[in-house]
């Protein structure tokens, strides 16, 4: 009964309760189960089960009231990068030492008034900087899915690979992301997810501890396509706190689901057949190509040409934002403070203590690309690209209705693998991070397994605010993949 | 243009001041938080403001009526695409790391402000630009031993750094640009120029020339609080760069800071040790579109300026130049002038509203809105001397009982009876009294002194107590002694 409750999908769940074969209470208690059964995955910093069973509890009687939301009585992991009132928010860092804010994050809140409830604070890459989940503070994530015939640990992948590692061992129903250059796709494929990043400004940022203003974005990961659209509807919608979010209406994005893709326009981008890519991820892509072609769309040859500059230009613009972003954290107001005779001793105290290479790395690339002599040989000239790429796209979508690339050029590797090729570890973010540039709605859905077992991501993208489409051929693609391959972790 | 005389030739100084006006606006230029001064440390901070994670900046519309009303009045450019970026550095009171601003596309670009110098005349200063952006907290030292504390409070409140352009060359010319542009700001109510609150502060560029010569090195003279120590860290500086260059000595491109108590300045960080401030456009903020037919509704709305005003005075009250530039110095007083003058001459309340009425409130220490006379009172005296019942002698023992206790001048002048004597009879008795009892001054007159009739006007005087019609007595005592 336990696992029954925890293999359902969110549609599934969420009929249930409306049915009322199950209380959120029960449906909550088994995931704190699986939760805590799952410790040895690392997922989540922070575990909330009395929280959790308070807001099942409450969304019980909210039920019998007649009041329910969107996903009344749902039990979801919350990325430990949204700030959550009165309980410890980390961003994965030592820095943030203590911090419980006094605040909650816009999309947290309308989860929680959507009826959702949270089991706990997932792990990620400390400050969302990373694809591994392995620069946590709190230590790597470790896969709930292993190679065939080897137990070696793998990555989750990153940033988001507390989330997705959570979601695919069926500890939660669903769990936020937040993709800045993949953090949401890449762990997702990893992980064998559906992992999906919404158009920039569809979701509030307020109350997400920034990485990089300009490309952070929340979104969900769930199991299926379907939780996908229902629990983005949660997540999204313009809020005036935040500048860049964007006041258009939020479409029930399930009734996009149709199913019909009949004579629709799917882009193949031909520069994203990078050098080295291994022949299987080619295969996949071919096979997504097959799919829907099968299902009546019409595949469009389209060139995105300056995609090769994306993933240098995102490592400027990235680096720059954060460099500024992270200079708050300082030991003067809260989290961590480590005490020097000087002000500038007690920041390089707090701040070499407080942050992880990868995240101090990352600090000084900004720091130099911003730099009097440096600026516009690097960040100004990579915010001149970045609008070329965002052209690039806007130039493909007047011929299609969406672009399919692989999500990732690889399946998730060992943990503790590539940490000392940092190179290595943002090549992983190729094909993610064209669309985080130009703020384009993504999704990943798990299309089918590697040599070894593991799983592999398409993507697809679609133009700014048009993620209907987007869940439309992810659907599509979904049916026709018919992925069912389980992690090893639910079978041990 | 004020040359300096050095040991080895005249000198010319060229001076260009930064000023940091806080817009008045009841909350913060990102935040809601309010911007009252003097409220308990830390009690006016909000999560944006401490800087707190995940926090988001959201722009304030009113200070950008604000910034533009102010541009307007300062007969500037307004641009309608303007950008906020970030000034990146760590200081404890600056929460953010990085202080919002703006850089190169500033909201408001050229304009100009007109000085009133000395003698009524006038000069031209050029306006670079006018931006806005945040204020940082305070820093407190001298509360423990080893730690500073830290008050937020002003930490967001929303400033205008308005630029001028080089074209001073006098530390009087750069006091009348700072009167000047504190007027228009009051005038335009988008800066209560309080400078001893803090809410206008200046920093001055500074540098000697040969007259005719191309510029010199300049130093930059941070966070003068006053126009006096502005003035004093002027002279100062000019001095000490004269010093430097007669010796043969070079000018360190450096910022100073002014200590307006010693009134000596030090170096506080030279050009190798300048922060490099890493602007970039701020990614939680687009850039700020301002619609041209907005912009052309707070044009509509603006008020009568200073120099519009004073233009006015002097065409149709027929003011010297003088007089108006004391009247609209101040927008509450050129008002006070206006409902005084309603209906009566001009000149005569120019000269009442400068003379006594400023002299009054100088010595009493009030202001306009304290004082026991107001305007409609100081009319109501006006038109007791127009109308002839008191004379003009008369007119400032009833302004000073005025001021004392606040009565009306009719009042005054019935209960006290100082009502003037302009019943000729009356007069005539009294000089034929006069003339009667010194036969010895008589003589004098006739014998062709013609200073001795000021006696006999003082004799009618003493004898009235001051009420007699001063033109009547001079005109019985011409025709009775004559």
């Amino acid at each position: 009964m336990m696992s029954d409750l925890t293999n359902l999908t969110i549609t599934e769940a969420r009929d249930l309760l409306a049915k009322g074969e199950a209380s959120s209470k029960e449906l909550t208690e088994a995931h704190i189960g699986a939760m805590e059964s799952a410790r040895s995955l690392n997922a989540f910093i922070t575990e909330t089960p009395e929280k959790a069973l308070a807001m099942a509890e409450a969304s019980d009687v909210r039920r019998k009231a007649g009041t329910a939301g969107l996903l009344e009585g749902l039990p979801i992991g919350m990325k430990d990068l949204f700030c959550t009132e009165g309980v410890l928010t980390t961003a994965a860092s030592h820095i943030l030492d203590g911090f419980h804010p006094t605040y909650e994050s816009t999309v947290s809140q309308n989860l929680w008034n959507a009826g959702a409830v949270m089991l706990g604070k997932t792990n990620l890459d400390e400050f969302a900087m990373g694809s591994s989940n392995m620069t946590s503070h709190y230590g790597g994530v470790e896969s709930p899915w292993r190679k065939a015939g080897d137990n070696r640990p793998l990555v989750p992948g990153g940033s988001s690979g507390g989330s997705a590692a959570a979601v695919a061992a069926r500890c939660a129903l669903g769990a936020t992301g937040t993709d800045t250059g993949g953090s949401i796709r890449q762990p997702a494929a990893f992980c064998g997810i559906v992992g999906m990043k919404p158009t920039y400004g569809r979701c509030s940022r307020w109350g997400i501890v920034a990485f990089a203003s300009s490309l952070d974005q929340a979104g969900p990961m769930t199991r299926t396509v379907r939780d996908s659209a229902s629990m983005l509807r949660a997540m999204a919608g313009y809020d005036a706190k935040d500048s860049t979010s964007v006041n258009a209406p939020v479409p029930d994005y399930e009734a996009a689901m149709t199913g019909n893709i009949k004579g629709m326009k799917i882009g193949i981008p031909k520069e994203y057949r990078v050098d080295g890519m291994p022949t299987e991820i080619d295969a996949l892509w071919l096979k997504g190509i097959k799919w829907l072609e099968e299902a009546g769309a019409e595949m469009v040859e389209i060139s995105l040409p300056h995609t090769r500059y994306a993933l240098p230009t995102y490592y400027i613009i990235a680096p720059a934002e954060a460099s500024s972003n992270l200079a708050r954290y300082d030991g003067v107001r809260y989290g961590l403070r480590e005490e020097g005779a000087t002000l500038d001793e007690m920041y390089e105290a707090t701040r070499g203590k407080g942050f992880g290479a990868e995240v101090l790395r990352r600090i000084l690339m900004g720091t130099y690309v911003l730099s009097a002599g440096y600026y516009d040989a690097y960040y100004n000239k990579a915010r001149k690209v970045r609008s070329l790429i965002a052209g690039d796209f806007a130039k493909a979508y007047q011929k299609v209705d969406a672009i399919l690339p692989p999500t990732a050029p690889s399946a998730a590797f060992g943990m503790g693998d590539k940490m000392d090729d940092p190179i290595a570890m943002y090549l992983l973010d190729v094909f993610t991070v064209p669309a985080s540039l130009a703020g384009l709605p993504g999704i990943s859905i798990p299309a089918g397994l590697s040599q070894d077992g593991l799983p592999l991501g398409l993507q697809l993208l679609g133009k700014a605010f048009d993620e209907e489409t987007v869940f439309k051929v992810a659907g599509v693609l979904e049916e026709a993949a018919g992925f069912d391959a389980k992690p090893a972790f639910l079978a041990a | 243009m004020a040359l300096i005389k050095g040991k080895t030739g005249e000198w010319e100084m060229v001076i260009g001041l930064e000023v940091h006006a806080q817009v008045i606006s009841k909350s913060k230029l990102f935040s809601g938080a309010s911007t009252e001064f003097g409220a308990e440390p830390n009690s006016q901070v909000s999560l944006v403001d401490a800087a707190m994670p995940g926090m988001l900046p959201v722009l304030n519309k009113y200070v950008v009526e604000q910034a533009v009303r102010t541009g307007l009045g300062l007969k500037a450019q307004i641009n309608l695409t303007s950008v906020f970026e970030r000034k990146n550095y760590f200081y404890a009171d600056l929460p953010q790391g990085y202080q919002i601003s703006q850089f190169l596309q500033p909201i408001v670009g050229e304009g100009t402000i007109i000085l009133d110098l000395e003698g009524g005349e006038t000069r031209e200063v050029g306006i670079e630009r006018l931006h806005l952006e945040q204020d940082a907290g305070k820093s407190i030292h001298d509360q423990h031993p080893t730690q500073s504390y830290i008050d937020l409070n002003r930490s967001g409140v929303a400033l205008m750094e308005i630029v001028s352009k080089p074209d001073m060359r006098s530390a009087e010319e750069a006091g009348a640009y700072l009167r000047k542009l504190r007027t228009i700001l009051r005038y335009l109510g988008t800066c209560d120029g309080n400078m001893d609150e803090g809410s206008m502060r200046a920093d001055v560029n500074l540098s000697m020339r040969r007259p005719g010569e191309p510029l010199g090195t300049r130093t930059e003279t941070k966070n003068v609080n006053s126009i006096r120590f502005v003035q004093q860290a002027i002279e100062q500086e000019a001095r000490r760069q004269i010093q430097i260059l007669e010796e043969g000595g070079k000018i360190v491109q450096e910022t100073r800071l002014y200590d307006g108590m010693k009134g000596t300045s030090r170096s506080m960080r030279s050009k190798e040790e300048a922060h490099d401030y890493r602007y970039f456009p701020d990614p939680d903020l687009l850039p700020l579109e301002l619609d041209a037919a907005w912009v052309e509704g707070i044009k509509a709305g603006l008020p009568e300026l200073p120099d519009d005003k004073k233009a006015r005075f002097v065409k149709d009250f027929g003011l010297p130049v003088y007089d108006a530039g004391v009247l609209v110095a101040d927008r509450d007083t050129a008002a006070f002038f206006e409902t005084v003058a309603e209906g009566r001459d001009p000149k005569l309340a120019a000269n009442w509203v400068i003379g006594d009425y400023f002299g009054a409130l100088n010595k009493s220490g009030a202001d306009l809105h304290t004082a026991p006379g107001d305007a409609k009172k100081l009319g109501g005296l006006l038109d007791l001397i127009a109308d002839g019942t008191i004379s003009g002698r008369i007119a400032k023992e009833v302004f000073e009982e005025m001021w004392e206790n606040g009565q009306e001048a009719d009042a005054i002048v019935e209960s006290k009876g100082l009502k003037q004597i302009s019943d000729s009879s009356e007069i005539e008795g009294l000089v034929d009294e006069i003339i009667a009892g010194n036969p010895g001054q008589v003589e004098q007159f006739k014998g062709g002194n013609e200073k001795i009739l000021g006696w006999f006007v003082g004799q009618v005087m003493k004898a009235t107590q001051g009420k007699a019609n001063p033109g009547l007595v001079n005109q019985v005592l011409r025709k009775k002694l004559g």
